[in-house]
């Protein structure tokens, strides 16, 4: 049946067309899928490269050039040098730790306070002196608006006289206050979307408010807290306006130790692309493993 | 319990004070006990929220919380900022703030690096329409019929996922080295001298385009969650109208679209403003400042002038163009929506 219908010329047209929009589809993403994908790969390679590699502009691994360690060596990662002391990859490592402490603890104290706030501002009505719920929600987003710039010096002068001038606290702080509009957007949009007869249900049957959003609400709102920790996560693990303004030893995170390894003798480009590898790593990781929920939480508040 | 703990954090705050001031000689040597007094109260006051108001203290006690932590890290900061922009505060000199009335504000009058900057916000700013453009045809991509979606979705995502300072490092640094970074050959093949950073026109343009590269697959995914939240039988009644695919894009599609669109763009625009890491990473504001956003001035005023005073000023400046502009957007948003179509 079907042979008949494709000798047919409109219908042999009509397949052309198709075809090419087929391939201009797929071509079209391939494109742009190489574009997302080629920093990254020449990031990693890069950092397997020695000297002359990076000079020639080779590409391709094993084809191009042999791979070397010697990026990695310069973090004390290397297989050669990960069982000896190191005080480089000591150093890397404090880095690193510092920043994991700092964005998974900013992250966790935004999304506790973001929920709370927002839960309360979508289902109960305030009066505090003129402001209404509306007024109270337009004071948390607004806080998105803030230039960091403005708030920078002011912390500066604070932290030192606070003595939190270097020191994970303050950024924690500094971070949540940064991640916590977000966070309440987020939220907000979630717990709309749980019927409130759930809620009177489990008031009916003797629990109190708190019982009720602890037991019931928050297990269902807890794909859209995850959503808003990962992406307040990215966000704080990524920050380096702050970070560089504020810390100078003790609690310097990723960014700023990249940031300052172009410093006086030139670029040591391998060692830098091992640096940058292993700084975007982990939010790679999370990316391809929690994509869902990062898509999740920054669809929520677009479409109402 | 509430005036009992606030009593502790005022006296220990007016002791501090004369403290630093030099009029007494009670007092710790930092700061640090007025801020544990002042968690002792906000606790307090936490508390005592439920304890006097019963059921009604309940439910203050959701934002609460958070009102209490932003109120104590925004409004303070930025009343203390203020006070700072009218000082010749400047960290290198010995003397500390003094206040220097309208110094500041006349010095930014004939600032042109200042004005330049701004200037530079403005171009910035309208490399988001742009953006848009291509996001949009993206997720319109994404939204199609394909196979392998899911792959495609997670290497779109990827570029937002790093951070704008190693992004400056891969891109900025490595790939457009002018001997031997990869797009420098591609440009040679193609038969131009690669310089990526020399004309000003040039090196704003490529911070643009790796900004965009960082943030494109964010207004991407907000337009496909709208694509996908669209009602499927107006696509189909559109269709079986005998609606051409650009016609339906157009007509319904695109219309239909709008609030999202809108969402995504304003969004967009309030993080374009802060715009900083890359520019101080890559160009430090070179050539000429013609790269220089507000933000990366600002923090070279602080960090290679520590010119304190006159960078808050700077600061304050912008943050109210920022009010003042994002209002007038949002007014003009909401007028423009209303009206009929």
């Amino acid at each position: 049946m079907s042979a008949i219908f494709k000798d047919h010329a409109s219908d042999r047209q009509m397949q052309v067309k198709w075809w090419s929009s087929r391939v201009a589809i797929y071509g079209t993403l391939m494109l742009w899928a190489f574009i997302c994908l080629f920093p990254i790969y020449w990031t990693l390679t890069t950092s397997f490269k020695l000297a002359p590699d990076v000079m020639r502009g080779n590409m391709i691994p094993f084809v191009d050039y042999t791979p070397k360690w010697k990026g990695w060596e310069s973090l004390g990662l290397s297989p050669r040098l990960i069982g000896e002391v190191s005080t480089v990859r000591e150093e890397f490592l404090k880095r690193f730790w510092n920043s994991a402490v700092v964005a998974l603890s900013a992250s966790t104290l935004a999304v506790v306070l973001g929920s709370l706030a927002a839960y309360g501002l979508s289902r109960f009505n305030y009066r505090f002196g003129f402001m209404k719920n509306s007024d109270i929600s337009f004071f948390f987003l607004s806080q998105m608006i803030l230039p960091p710039v403005v708030l920078a010096l002011p912390f500066l002068v604070l932290y030192k006289s606070l003595n939190l001038l270097d020191s994970r606290i303050g950024l924690i702080l500094l971070y949540t206050l940064m991640v916590l509009p977000i966070v309440i957007w987020i939220m907000r949009d979630q717990f709309q979307g749980i019927p409130v007869e759930l809620e009177e249900a489990a008031l009916v049957d003797g629990l109190g408010i708190w019982g009720a959003f602890l037991q019931i609400v928050l297990p269902i709102a807890l794909p859209g807290m995850v959503a808003a920790f990962i992406l307040s996560l990215v966000l704080c693990w990524n920050e380096y306006f702050f970070a560089a303004l504020l810390t100078s030893t003790n609690a310097t995170t990723l960014p700023v130790m990249v940031a300052s390894q172009t410093g006086s003798q030139g670029i040591n480009w391998w060692s830098m692309a091992a640096l940058s590898s292993a700084a975007i790593l982990p939010l790679i990781l999370v990316a391809i493993l929690l994509e869902k929920y990062i898509i999740k939480g920054m669809a929520a508040g677009a479409v109402k | 319990m509430v005036w009992g703990s606030a009593a502790i954090f005022l006296t220990l705050t007016a002791l501090q004070f004369l403290h630093d001031t030099g009029r007494s000689s009670v007092g710790f040597a930092t700061w640090r006990p007025v801020l544990y007094a002042y968690l002792l109260w906000a606790t307090a006051l936490c508390f005592a929220q439920v304890i006097v108001n019963g059921e009604k203290g309940k439910r203050t006690l959701f934002v609460l919380p958070a009102a209490l932590f932003v109120i104590s890290l925004v409004v303070f900061p930025l009343l203390f900022a203020l006070y700072i922009s009218f000082t010749d505060w400047n960290l290198a000199s010995l003397g500390g703030a003094r206040p220097n009335g309208w110094d500041n504000m006349r010095q930014m009058w004939g600032d042109t690096f200042y004005w330049n900057a701004l200037k530079n916000m403005v171009y910035y700013v309208a490399a988001v329409s742009v953006e848009y453009v291509v996001a949009f045809g993206l997720a319109l991509l994404l939204n199609a019929q394909i196979r392998a979606r899911k792959f495609f979705r997670v290497v779109f995502l990827l570029p937002l996922m790093l951070s704008p300072v190693a992004v400056s490092w891969m891109i900025g640094k490595s790939m457009l080295e002018v001997r031997f970074g990869p797009v420098s050959h591609l440009v040679r093949e193609m038969g131009f001298e690669p310089s990526f950073f020399g004309t000003p026109e040039m090196a704003r343009f490529m911070i643009m385009a790796m900004d965009a590269w960082t943030f494109i697959p964010f207004m991407m995914i907000m337009l496909l969650a709208g694509l996908q939240a669209l009602p499927r039988e107006v696509i189909e009644a559109s269709k079986v109208d005998g609606a051409s695919s650009w016609q339906s894009f157009k007509e319904v599609i695109f219309p239909l679209m709008l609030p999202v669109s809108v969402t995504a763009i304003v969004i967009r625009i309030i993080f374009k403003l802060k715009l900083a890491d890359i520019i101080i990473n890559v160009t430090s504001g070179g050539p000429g400042g013609a790269t220089d956003s507000v933000t990366s001035f600002i923090f070279r005023e602080y960090r290679d002038r520590s010119n304190v005073g006159y960078g808050t000023l700077l600061a304050i400046v912008y943050l109210v163009l920022i009010v003042i502009f994002i209002t007038a957007l949002l007014k003009l948003v909401s007028r423009w929506m209303e009206r009929p179509a």
